[in-house]
């Protein structure tokens, strides 16, 4: 290995997975803005501002998920995103969606 | 069913990921990283749309629209739940050296966009004005 090879990956492939992590929390923003959408769409009802805090705590859990793991993506060989962390970025959509239905119903 | 069952075990048990095989080439995790990324975007736009479905198309029926809205969420909660489990697949598969795993998700996945879809258009199309 050249010492040029470990300066930059050439590939660029930890600026992507940074940017890919970056499209995720943009993501979650438009559906966390959806969900105060629907709260004062609907009503606002207690239930609903429940909702939408509890909402607004996922989105909270993912960008720090995010936040975590883009920091580790600055050296020239990250380490494999680690099982916790997928899980609980899984586990905030998860959160979204139940939290969705209870406002829709 | 035990394979399920073990893919399980791996997502509350993580240090036992890194027991098994090799560390894979860093590049290799990292693509994995973000095929999982895309599929978690994939699950935040269907439930982007389940409330899109409520939001804007208020003059449908109740009943459809739920159901509408119901469907999208729950596609998302699979597509999410579905991600994590994938991508401990391919990382065990790749410590391994075995073969990547191969899936029918996203042909389901697919079919049901593609339902969801038809029906929207037959909604727009017709009317299905209620309430």
């Amino acid at each position: 290995m050249t010492a040029a090879v470990h300066d930059r990956d050439p590939g660029l492939q930890p600026e992507r997975t940074r940017l890919a992590w970056r499209r995720t929390t943009l993501s979650a923003t438009v559906v966390a803005l959806l969900a105060g959408r629907q709260a004062l769409h609907s009503g606002v009802s207690p239930a609903a501002l429940v909702a939408v805090a509890l909402t607004a705590v996922a989105w909270l859990g993912l960008l720090a998920v995010a936040h975590l793991r883009v920091r580790r993506m600055g050296v020239a060989r990250p380490e494999p995103l680690a099982p916790r962390g997928a899980l609980a970025a899984a586990l905030c959509t998860v959160a979204f969606a139940v939290f969705a239905v209870a406002m829709l119903f | 069913m035990n394979k399920i069952a073990q893919s399980v075990r791996l997502w509350f048990a993580p240090q036992r990921i890194r027991d098994e095989g090799d560390t894979p080439d860093y590049r290799f995790s990292l693509a994995n990283e973000r095929t999982f990324l895309a599929w978690i975007r994939t699950a935040l736009a269907l439930i982007g749309g389940g409330f899109a479905v409520d939001q804007f198309l208020p003059e449908l029926a109740w009943g459809v629209r739920a159901g509408l809205a119901l469907g999208l969420l729950a596609a998302g909660v699979l597509c999410a739940l579905r991600a994590v489990n994938h991508w401990v697949r391919c990382e065990r598969a790749m410590r391994r050296g075995e073969d990547l795993p191969v899936s029918r998700f996203p042909t389901l996945l697919g079919i049901v966009v593609a339902v969801v879809a038809v029906a929207m258009v037959v909604v727009v199309l017709f009317g299905w004005e209620g309430r």
